[in-house]
């Protein structure tokens, strides 16, 4: 699944393994901040040197996280998605859990779904229509694409554009 | 066509005669439930209707409900500055079903969900919470969503493009052992699925051990089915869900079972002999990492928790006081108990277990979602161990990064509060 399409090449920043939880991307102790604007901070606040380097402003707008299978399996909370937003991040994985994928959808962060997909901390990839490309070992990975239902979401523009464009054909 | 139970919900509530896996539908929804993230909810539903002209209105107040569980009472001024903004919202907007931080009618979303009634059988309920799988122990699709989506169904009442969900058929025959209960069966099945096994998929609960199971140990099921990555669990509705709705619930009205055809279509069926289970343990850091009780008995336990949307009923609370009766927690391990509501927590005091479980030296706590979730109360420290009936033990699910939590049934967690090891409550009974 594509969702949004990711220009030129763009780092890895972060390889991660299966089962990347909403509580590793966004720890339950910072659920009290709600608000899009200010959620990125405490992106992956327990991995000490990837927040901060996300909050040192050494990660360039489009750079990639690749996780294996599962990835934003658990809470509902929808910070773990906008807090990755935030940075400008796409994310790379195997496989998306189901909330983690609509919630990223609705709220228009990157995600691409590559289930065999590999690569380093460090590495080059490019994301075409239907494959990942790793440039730094010369790989290419199938993608899937992202349900019918989701895409109409993310050409809509998001989850607040289609509800508000259903909202106005309703009498008011 | 034949249908599964959720393929019948699912026509019923988007006016179709029949649905199958994969298509698209747009159910209405009849209950729409938020914790204390609604206060994001209101935020985007703000959101949807900036720049139309349109005052922001619900679609249908009666529908919707607001359960503080979370942060109860709120541990930070941010908190309490964002239950303040719903509890203005809820003020404003007239929604009544919303239970503030009480010691009468609070509790946590997915006890009080169903002891008010607010959930019946053919029901689609959403809910910005993973767990909101729950509420399929009464007969109703129950899935978890985020706060947009939420703002969405409050502004149009229906849950929009909805896949319809394929499903699994989970058939469980054989009596329970002695000491062994839902949450030992439901930590076999997450281990058996993975935790990525359902996604996408519904759990269809079958066969006489499931028949036999009270709606609290259904409760238990459903709700952690979202451990194997289920959108939702479902327990076809029968005799015992009609006695807790009138019984206990308090429900008056008529209640309809949907109960699925002999020929529905499921993707796999999963057959289980509920006789051959021993007491089951999720270890660090994953859910599905479950393994009998016997292979990490021994390990030191620093925290015992008992509670949670998961395990925190009162035949949760009296298995754990039948225990700890006149036996003392162990030395160097501390024990927390979080009633589900603050009705149980009531019941659980008028039978007497919150004594026992007190003279035994457990803290018993108000109710709420406690140290579940790492937000304010029950922290570990730097190395620490918790073994808990609650349902994730992620990598810093309790707060701290530099703990393990291991997950099991409140016999087991009653019968190691007393050693300070994990133990076989079959042996320590």
């Amino acid at each position: 699944m594509v969702n949004g399409s990711v220009s030129a090449t763009a780092k890895v920043i972060a390889a991660l393994g299966d089962d990347v939880s909403t509580d590793v991307i966004y720890p339950g102790r910072y659920m009290a901040t709600v608000l899009p604007t200010e959620t990125p901070q405490f992106a992956f606040a327990d991995h000490f040197e990837l927040n901060a380097r996300l909050k040192g402003g050494e990660v360039a707008a489009g750079s990639v996280i690749v996780a294996g299978k599962n990835f934003g399996c658990g809470s509902s909370r929808e910070q773990a998605c906008s807090c990755l937003k935030g940075h400008e991040l796409t994310v790379v994985a195997r496989g998306f859990a189901r909330i983690f994928q609509q919630n990223s959808v609705n709220l228009g962060l990157r995600l691409v779904t590559a289930p065999e997909v590999e690569a380093s901390e460090g590495d080059e990839l490019e994301v075409t229509a239907d494959e990942v490309i790793n440039h730094s070992t010369g790989k290419r990975y199938a993608t899937l694409p992202l349900p019918p239902a989701r895409q109409a979401i993310v050409d809509a523009g998001g989850l607040i554009a289609y509800t508000r464009a259903r909202l106005l054909a309703l009498p008011s | 066509m034949a249908s599964t139970v959720v393929e019948k919900i699912l026509a019923r509530a988007s006016g179709r005669a029949a649905v199958a896996a994969g298509e698209v539908v747009e159910p209405a929804v009849d209950l729409a439930m938020s914790h204390e993230n609604a206060a994001l909810v209101v935020n985007q539903f703000h959101e949807v209707f900036a720049g139309t002209g349109r005052e922001p209105r619900l679609w249908d107040p009666s529908k919707i409900a607001i359960i503080f569980d979370h942060r109860v009472p709120a541990e930070s001024p941010k908190t309490a500055s964002n239950q303040k903004k719903v509890r203005e919202f809820v003020a404003r907007h007239g929604i009544a079903r919303f239970h503030d931080i009480r010691g009468d009618e609070g509790g946590i979303c997915h006890q009080i969900l169903p002891e008010n009634g607010y959930v019946l059988p053919g029901a689609v309920v959403v809910g910005t919470d993973s767990h909101t799988t729950s509420h399929g122990a009464l007969g109703a699709f129950a899935f978890g969503i985020g706060a947009t989506e939420m703002a969405s169904v409050w502004t149009l009442g229906v849950a929009l493009n909805v896949e319809v969900p394929r499903t699994l058929k989970v058939e469980v025959s054989g009596a329970l052992p002695s000491g062994v209960g839902a949450k030992d069966l439901i930590l076999h099945l997450v281990g058996l699925l993975t935790a990525e096994g359902a996604n996408f998929r519904v759990i269809e609960f079958h066969g006489e051990t499931i028949r036999a199971l009270p709606t609290s140990g259904r409760l238990t099921l459903c709700n952690m089915t979202v451990e194997a990555g289920a959108t939702s669990g479902i327990v076809p509705a029968d005799g015992e869900t009609v006695r807790y709705l009138c019984e206990v619930a308090g429900v008056a009205g008529p209640i309809e079972p949907v109960v699925p055809d002999a020929d529905a279509a499921y993707e796999r069926t999963i057959e289980i002999d509920a006789s051959k289970l021993v007491p089951q343990v999720a270890c660090p850091h994953t859910v599905d990492n479950v393994k009998p009780v016997d292979a990490v008995a021994g390990t030191r336990v620093h925290q015992i928790v008992i509670g949670s949307c998961t395990n925190g009923r009162l035949d949760d609370i009296a298995a754990a006081a039948a225990i700890l009766r006149g036996r003392k927690v162990a030395r160097g391990t501390r024990m927390l108990v979080f009633p589900a509501s603050a009705r149980i927590y009531q019941e659980a005091l008028e039978a007497g277990y919150v004594a026992d479980l007190m003279r035994a030296g457990a803290v018993v706590m108000n109710s709420g979602c406690g140290p579940c979730l790492g937000v304010h109360e029950g922290a570990l420290g730097d190395g620490e161990v918790a073994l808990s009936t609650t349902n994730r033990n992620f990598k810093g699910r309790m707060g701290n990064p530099k703990s393990e939590v291991y997950l099991c049934s409140p016999e087991v967690a009653a019968a190691s509060a007393i050693t300070g090891v994990i133990t076989d409550p079959r042996e320590e009974a």
